[in-house]
């Protein structure tokens, strides 16, 4: 049996299984630190930097660390408030996401986040940058306009002989997300749903499935995100 | 025709297969693999990242992340000569317009292709470590430095004549080991001043004779005591480093020496390693013994992969002389060796853990700490990363003693700093001065006068102005990696140095953390807007208020982005608000109508004809 230690949250005494990620426990106390790159069951990347608390007084991404005894977490300030909202706005501003004719407007993270955090009136410059939709995958299409660089499609979807079908290309604010033809050839059905709801954005999409949950009876549709972690 | 093309193919598939087989079939080679094939191949197209993920067994896409990562790998042929022109700032205050139009002119074709003959390429490329000779530029791989337009012209008609790099550069070789015959580079040192560290009289051997009548812990303790600290920039102290090291379970450990400068305005380790080739091996060597490793890796920036053959020649010496390789000074069982890892153009891959990702043949993203580096670095084993200055400063310690050392430098530094001087001044080079020289003095030494600004710790580091030129080189008041670049009253700052430097950033960045890959982006759009006359006194608070965000990138170099833009607000508001819009504030200043409707006015205008 794992071993639980004691660590402060938000000034509040809590116990965790000792090594557990910081997201996930605090989630079980009750705590909603927010996430867009972070996907449970792989490893954690750190990539969008949203759920950077303070540990012991210094900014760490939630979802890189473990909890450790006497730790001391802080999940919420006014920076780090601000903060996340203003990763929020970026990403809007740095692709080009017009959720009311996504299909993934409802189960999109993203867009929940962007409800919770009150994002109104723009505060960065939109970039309207020219990207690609792929449609040439015979099971899926990758919109690039969407795509928010999270990695979780690099890191969750591996076909059946254990090969990564996604990599990041290009450096900077070129990086874009290819698909190998060779690897992603012969994938399942199963495994292409799987890359769709792996994405947290509408980026990449079944062929033909985009719609399959109708507009108002999708996730965030029923309640806001955050809300399963309210005490 | 088919057939030609067909063998062609064929001979191509028998290069690839074999570089591969001298890598032993070792995807973490990656570098060194598509470093070898571009060089016999001439580009890595598709097929032939095709090629390599089949003969390597991984996913092309794998193959293809790091290909497209590092900006000296080409998609395309570049041509018979492909030309990397320097586009740092400096190279701009020596004329590189000029120099960059004769290219074209010459070759027929603009930057960022290649000629309709196939002949000549033309190419922008951050700055290449030769700030105190610009205009550079890179020619298959050779340096060419102090460019004229006429010297353009002349280049091109040698590369139309046929001629080779060797016979285009000629033999007007530089000074000191720039003339060795693995050398060979026009490339001068410009050493305007020795300091007792570095550049200090040295021969090769004598602290490791000493080091190993040591134990390691006293090695370490030494280092220590000089209070040695990283001479990268971050200052972390280097004895500690060693002592994670030493103390991080596993028998597998291993030393870089980390020749990756790329900040704009550095080249100390250009000169460091064209002269002092053996003192930075026999530092590694040092950390070597303190730490417990048998295998070092000097990894160093595409940029000087002309010194390739003088580095592996002085390895090999070093080996002949019982320096590396068994038996090290005759001690039984202190083996250790050191191998070359180049990179192939990417800023970030300074960043230790950036650099330890690429010299695994991957992308140059730094990784989350904890763990750090001493701990799982390099193929997860405890590694330490250490500057090429850095490791020429323990070699002095253990020669000469740390109270010696402790008499050099301030209260909190120590030793003595190599700076890089360049810009707007008389005498451009290398300076080897102890911490605590004022700006001032440096700028008295390199002759310098109406200066302006001036940039220490290169774009990542703080600009000054004239009112903070007293202040002094040292961790705790202007650290610097050696990067001081001097800007002249003349020079239109925000335009010629800051919207440089943000461009150099926005390129740069890696790209995982969002802020750094956003905002370096969205910062060079508004800082445009304020120098093209539209921007408003909101954009500059704006561009001030990033900097809360930036900090919390992952990395040192995503965290400091903005700092050429927030620096020079803070010391050079007056700049920023004479620029502002002075329109009418009921409208929206910053939007640009007549770029607007340019199109439709295009459209129309070809509708009349």
């Amino acid at each position: 049996m794992a071993s639980f230690v004691r660590f402060t949250l938000d000034g509040r005494e809590c116990l965790a299984e000792e090594g557990a990620q910081l997201v996930a426990a605090a989630k079980e106390c009750g705590v909603f630190i927010p996430t867009l790159c972070n996907c449970p069951g792989i490893p954690p990347k750190g990539a969008c930097r949203i759920c950077t608390v303070l540990v012991n007084g210094m900014p760490h991404t939630a979802c890189t660390t473990r909890v450790v005894e006497d730790m001391a977490v802080v999940t919420r300030t006014p920076e780090l408030e601000a903060f996340r909202k203003s990763v929020v706005e970026i990403l809007f501003a740095e692709g080009n996401h017009l959720c009311p004719s996504c299909e993934r407007s409802g189960n999109c993270e993203l867009q929940a986040l962007a409800y919770r955090y009150r994002v109104t009136v723009p505060h960065f410059p939109y970039l309207f940058p020219k990207r690609d939709v792929e449609a040439w995958h015979p099971k899926l299409v990758k919109d690039h306009n969407r795509c928010i660089q999270c990695k979780r499609c690099i890191r969750g979807i591996r076909n059946d002989k254990g090969q990564a079908i996604f990599a990041f290309g290009k450096r900077g604010d070129k990086v874009v997300i290819n698909i190998d033809p060779e690897t992603s050839k012969d994938i399942s059905d199963e495994l292409a749903q799987q890359a769709m709801d792996i994405c947290p954005v509408g980026a990449i999409l079944r062929k033909g499935k985009g719609f399959d949950t109708p507009i108002g009876r999708r996730t965030y549709d029923r309640a806001p995100i955050g809300s399963e972690a309210a005490p | 025709m088919r057939t030609g093309g067909k063998a062609a193919a064929a001979a191509a598939r028998t290069t690839i297969r074999s570089v591969i087989a001298r890598y032993g079939d070792d995807a973490t080679r990656l570098m060194d693999i598509l470093i070898d094939i571009q060089d016999a191949l001439g580009c890595l197209s598709r097929g032939t990242v095709a090629e390599i993920a089949k003969g390597l067994g991984i996913p092309q896409v794998d193959v293809e992340q790091t290909v497209s990562f590092y900006h000296f790998f080409a998609r395309e042929p570049r041509g018979t000569y492909a030309v990397y022109l320097n586009d740092s700032v400096v190279a701009d205050f020596c004329g590189r317009a000029a120099v960059a139009a004769a290219f074209e002119e010459a070759a027929g074709c603009p930057f960022g292709e290649v000629s309709a003959d196939g002949m000549v390429g033309l190419f922008h490329t951050a700055c290449i470590g030769m700030s105190d000779q610009e205009p550079a530029a890179l020619i298959n791989g050779q340096v060419f430095p102090r460019l004229t337009p006429e010297r353009a012209r002349e280049l091109v008609a040698g590369m139309r004549a046929g001629r080779s790099v060797e016979e285009l550069k000629g033999t007007a070789y530089g000074d000191g080991q720039n003339a060795h015959p693995r050398v060979r580079a026009l490339v001068c040192n410009h050493i305007r001043r020795r300091g007792p560290t570095v550049f200090a009289d040295y021969s090769p051997g004598a602290a490791l004779a000493k080091v190993t009548r040591m134990s390691s812990g006293e090695v370490i303790a030494a280092v220590k005591s000089a209070s040695v600290r990283g001479r990268g920039g971050a200052g972390f102290p280097t004895g500690m480093k060693w002592e994670f090291a030493r103390r991080a379970p596993g028998d597998i450990k291993y030393i870089f020496c980390n020749a990756d400068e790329g900040e704009p305005g550095t080249f100390k380790d250009r000169v460091i390693l064209t002269e002092r080739p053996q003192m930075v091996f026999e530092g590694m060597a040092i950390a070597a013994y303190a730490v417990g490793a048998r295998q070092g890796i000097l990894y160093v920036r595409n940029e000087y992969r002309y010194l390739r053959d003088y580095l592996e020649h002085v390895l090999a010496d070093l080996r002949a002389k019982g320096l590396l390789g068994e038996a090290i000074g005759g001690v039984a069982g202190f083996r250790f060796d050191i191998s070359i890892q180049f990179g192939a153009g990417a800023y970030v891959c300074g960043e230790e853990s950036a650099l330890i990702e690429s010299a695994e043949g991957k992308r140059g993203e730094p990784r989350d700490r904890p763990p750090f580096p001493v701990e799982k670095g390099y193929l997860q084993r405890p590694t330490v990363v250490n500057n090429v200055e850095t490791l020429c400063s323990a070699v002095q310690v253990m020669l000469k003693g740390p109270e010696w050392y402790n008499r050099l430098g301030t209260e909190q530094s120590k030793g003595t700093k190599v700076l890089c001087v360049s810009g707007d001044c008389d005498r451009p080079g290398i300076y080897e001065v102890e911490w605590g020289f004022s700006v001032n003095d440096i700028l008295a030494m390199a002759g310098a006068d109406n200066v302006q600004a001036v940039q220490v710790g290169g774009p990542s580091g703080a600009c000054i102005g004239p009112e903070e030129f007293g202040r002094v080189l040292a961790y705790e008041d202007l650290a610097t990696g050696g990067s001081f670049i001097i800007v002249g009253n003349h020079r239109d700052l925000l335009k010629d140095v800051v919207l440089n430097f943000a461009r150099f950033f926005r390129e740069e960045s890696c790209g995982s953390c969002v802020p750094c890959r956003a905002l370096t982006g969205m910062a060079q759009v508004v800082l445009e807007r304020i120098i093209a006359g539209t921007g408003t006194a909101e954009d500059v608070e704006r561009l001030q208020s990033w900097q809360a965000i930036m900090r919390y990138n992952r990395c040192g170099l995503g965290q400091t982005a903005l700092n050429p833009i927030t620096s020079t607000i803070k010391h050079f508001r007056g700049l920023y608000d004479a620029r502002l819009s002075t329109g009418d504030p009921r409208f929206v200043p910053s939007f640009d109508l007549a770029a607007a409707v340019r199109d439709y006015e295009a459209a129309a205008g070809a509708g009349k004809e």
